[in-house]
């Protein structure tokens, strides 16, 4: 084999603090903001910071170390820079095959095409939805990341002017795509300091993409369908000419093909994590949109219905980027909520604290409620709550992070539990009534809840949506 | 080619710039390198691995001439590599597909009613349209009406439910309880011994029942277990563990607990993958085909609720829910999937069929998307 292996290369779960503290300075001098060297060398090794907080290592004396460690915490796949400024989007930085051996990093960027012969209204609409997309989902903003500019017409000309018009409307990064490069670098000169992604290099045309990467100093993908020899060969080629940050793409396919696409994927993925071969470390794209291509006369949604779960299969199987047609609400949701999941940190859990949470002003007739601790529910259940804008007690139990059914199912939810959450909260010197309004979905628990606290249940609703309507109509006739 | 700087720049020292006067250290400078003017070869080995593990393969349903009366049995398991790395080894036997049957009303989600409206409350009925319509390759019937806080039915009552689910399609069946760990196996007892030889799918056995009663009817009377816990593998390997004093490993299938998608389905993922993978790596224990009550994507608000009109409509937002889940986990590697909304099973299904088929992804077609007005 030609590229190096990494088998004197420390694993990434094998690094322990240790082997970062004897290279850092040792002087305790808190310039990072930790209480001393080995506190951060704990945080660098869990990936919470990055080395260069360390002041010390960045001067002169201490070069050598400061290049060991950066070696030492080097992902498996480069991380790579595209756009600039606020809005910039790294993709790749990932250290681990599998998300459960460490946790992975930045989430698969979302990328949505607009093209040189779209009518200049369109152009914007598309901008303006991608841009404007966004979804609150656990105290989080999911959005959508880039813009992708495609050419229809081969046209420099058009493609320059549907870039400028792009520029203008928005901060999003780039991702110019043409497979002539005169047509790029028409794009290329309107925003010549943007740092877009180049797409693509081929066997054909990678000089004079190479030559375009270099001059105005781009990210460049290279695209190799199907083809893993040849993608490494020009992967290695292009290194050798001086472009260092690439992105693979070796196709994706539909029907027939999508075996080979998750395949590809794959192999790349385990030749780069767990063989150290450098020249597949590089984020990989996929194209959901190829489910776009041949519709015949179908109509639009099954072209959205298959994009859409090619990319969450994508997603789940090491995508760091994927580039999609569809603007739709109802196609984006699930993905982005994916990709969220999916890139959590499984190192936390992920709950709230549990015990007694106030709303409003309640007083000694106020309803009082409970959930679970798992933040999901908890989130949901509460901006339920605020949003009725009524007065109530919720008690949060500490099912260890599981939603209510799975919690009754898995019986980390149980009546004792409940009853000794009341117990704990206090909630009785707070409240006249004994009334415990229950998750309809932890209705099975009923009976045993009163036998154990003595308080009366009333069974809630299935979703916290209807807890408006139901402290309205049922609340209010109890008391 | 000259160097564009000094000799000593090469080592990367920091020299000061001559238009602002500060220190920088500049980039090692690629160009020394003379550029390529051909493709430079390398070679790609796929990176095969070998497992000593095997995941055991079990049967379900068992024909006239197995002993049973189904019309055709199924076989979940086998693999020797992770889910779909058919660059290492081919796919055993395509995942199996089962549509929840209830045998009363239940809440369903609008676009799952609109489907089989007419026929709730007949679960032959609706087991009849799952099979014929649906192309379910088996039909779990969800014995709700035995939960002592709903209808309290009787062990005699669910065996009559299923004996008609039984006469109305010959797909094998899953049993599915209503989750009273007392209830449950006084009804699956009931209904192995009625059944005896089906290899009917138990769904499920917990750690809170009598595994042990449990595990021996369902030895006795050939039938299959399915070992469900809540998202612990510690958890999964004891009760497999208890469930292999009275049973072969060929007779249990487990269910790790599926969150819905945006409700815990990291969770779900995770622990399945790694049981997969722990499997093929020798812990037996774990080596079992995994089942995944799929339907619970739609316990997530998203998948149902009327929300603001860019999230519309929700007649595709709650299957495309369910898919996702679904195709999440498959490739987690589960074999078994409870299923709920026909589009989803039907995309399950084309999905797996191409997955395990194989062919060619069409290099020279690929690029089309580049340049094709849409």
């Amino acid at each position: 084999m030609s590229e190096r292996e990494t088998k004197g290369k420390v694993g990434v779960k094998e690094l322990s603090p240790i082997d970062v503290y004897k290279l850092l300075p040792k002087t305790n001098c808190k310039e990072c903001g930790e209480e001393n060297c080995m506190a951060f060398a704990t945080k660098v090794v869990n990936r919470e910071v990055p080395i260069e907080k360390c002041p010390p290592l960045l001067t002169r004396e201490y070069e050598k170390a400061y290049k060991q460690l950066k070696e030492m915490l080097k992902p498996a796949i480069k991380e790579i820079v595209v756009g600039t400024g606020e809005k910039a989007v790294k993709i790749g930085g990932k250290l681990v095959m599998y998300r459960h051996e460490f946790t992975y990093f930045n989430p698969t960027a979302i990328a949505i095409d607009v093209t040189d012969e779209m009518a200049d209204e369109e152009v914007l609409n598309r901008v303006n939805r991608t841009a404007q997309f966004s979804f609150d989902y656990i105290g989080q903003t999911l959005k959508l990341d880039m813009i992708v500019v495609r050419s229809t017409s081969d046209n420099p000309d058009k493609f320059k002017a549907t870039v400028e018009k792009t520029v203008e409307k928005t901060s999003l990064p780039l991702i110019l795509c043409s497979l002539n490069s005169n047509v790029l670098e028409a794009g290329l000169a309107v925003a010549p300091k943007a740092r877009p992604l180049l797409y693509a290099a081929t066997k054909e045309n990678w000089k004079d993409m190479a030559e375009l990467a270099l001059k105005y100093d781009c990210p460049l993908v290279v695209s190799a369908p199907n083809d893993l020899r040849l993608l490494k060969s020009l992967v290695k080629t292009l290194l050798a000419y001086g472009v260092e940050d690439l992105v693979l793409d070796p196709g994706t396919f539909l029907g027939d093909g999508l075996g080979d696409a998750l395949n590809d994927f794959t192999m790349i993925r385990r030749a780069a994590c767990k063989r150290g071969d450098e020249l597949c470390g590089l984020p990989l794209l996929g194209v959901p949109m190829v489910a776009w291509m041949d519709r015949g006369e179908a109509p639009e949604e099954i072209a959205k219905w298959k994009e859409a779960y090619l990319a969450a299969m994508q997603i789940v199987r090491f995508a760091d980027l994927v580039i999609m047609h569809s603007v739709d609400g109802w196609s984006l949701l699930p993905n982005v909520v994916l990709r969220q999941n999916i890139y959590t940190d499984p190192r936390k859990p992920v709950a709230v604290a549990s015990g007694l949470k106030v709303f409003g002003a309640p007083d000694e007739n106020s309803p009082v409620m409970f959930t679970t601790n798992f933040a999901l529910t908890y989130y949901t259940v509460a901006s339920d709550i605020e949003n009725a804008k009524v007065n109530a007690y919720l008690l949060v139990v500490d099912t260890e992070g599981i939603a209510v059914d799975s919690a009754v199912a898995g019986r980390k939810l149980t009546a004792e539990k409940v009853a000794d959450a009341l117990k704990a909260s206090g909630i009785e010197d707070k409240v006249k009534h004994r009334k415990l309004i229950i998750p309809g979905k932890a209705a099975r628990l009923s009976g045993e809840i009163e036998e154990l606290s003595n308080w009366q249940v009333l069974v809630g609703p299935r979703d916290s949506s209807d807890i408006p309507k139901y402290l309205q109509q049922k609340w209010q006739t109890q008391t | 080619m000259t160097k564009p700087y000094g000799e000593k720049l090469s080592e990367n020292k920091p020299v000061r710039c001559q238009k602002c006067g500060k220190s920088v250290r500049p980039k090692a400078p690629p160009l020394l390198k003379a550029k390529p003017t051909e493709i430079i070869e390398a070679e790609f080995v796929p990176p095969v691995e070998t497992y000593p593990g095997k995941i055991v393969e079990v049967k379900l349903g068992a024909t006239r001439g197995e002993g049973g009366t189904r019309g055709k049995s199924m076989v979940v398991g086998g693999e020797t590599t992770p889910a779909f790395y058919t660059f290492e080894k081919p796919t055993p036997h395509q995942p199996v597909i089962t549509l929840d049957v209830f045998d009363m009303a239940v809440p369903l989600a609008k676009a799952v009613k609109m489907h089989v409206k007419e026929v709730v409350g007949d679960p032959a009925a609706w087991a009849k349209l799952a099979v014929e319509k649906f192309e379910a390759d088996m039909v779990t019937i969800h014995l709700i009406s035995i939960d002592p806080l709903i209808k309290d039915a009787s062990p005699k009552d669910a065996v009559k439910t299923v004996e008609e689910v039984a006469q109305a399609v010959d797909v094998p069946l899953v049993i599915g309880g209503c989750g009273d760990p007392v209830k449950d196996a006084d009804v699956f007892a009931e209904i192995a011994e009625t059944f005896a030889g089906e290899r009917f799918l138990m769904s499920s056995v917990t750690r809170d029942m009598d595994v042990e009663r449990c595990a021996q009817f369902i030895k006795k009377n050939g039938h299959v277990a399915l070992s469900f816990t809540p998202m612990d593998l510690n958890l999964a390997r004891e009760l497999n563990h208890r469930l292999y004093d009275f049973l072969p490993r060929e007779d249990i299938v487990m269910d790790l607990t599926t969150a819905a998608l945006g409700y815990g389905l990291d969770y779900a993922f995770t622990n399945m993958e790694r049981a997969r993978l722990a499997g093929l790596m020798g812990d037996a224990e774990l080596a079992h085909p995994m089942s995944s009550g799929t339907t619970n994507a739609w316990a997530a608000r998203e998948a149902w609720l009327k929300m603001a009109p860019e999230w519309e409509p929700r007649e595709l937002r709650g299957p495309l829910w369910e898919v996702v889940t679904a195709l999440t986990l498959l490739l987690a590697g589960v074999d078994l999937f409870m299923m709920m909304h026909p589009a989803a099973v039907k995309t399950l299904k084309e999905v797996t069929r191409r997955l395990l088929n194989g062919g060619l992804g069409d290099a020279n077609k690929f690029a089309e998307w580049v340049s094709k007005k849409i």
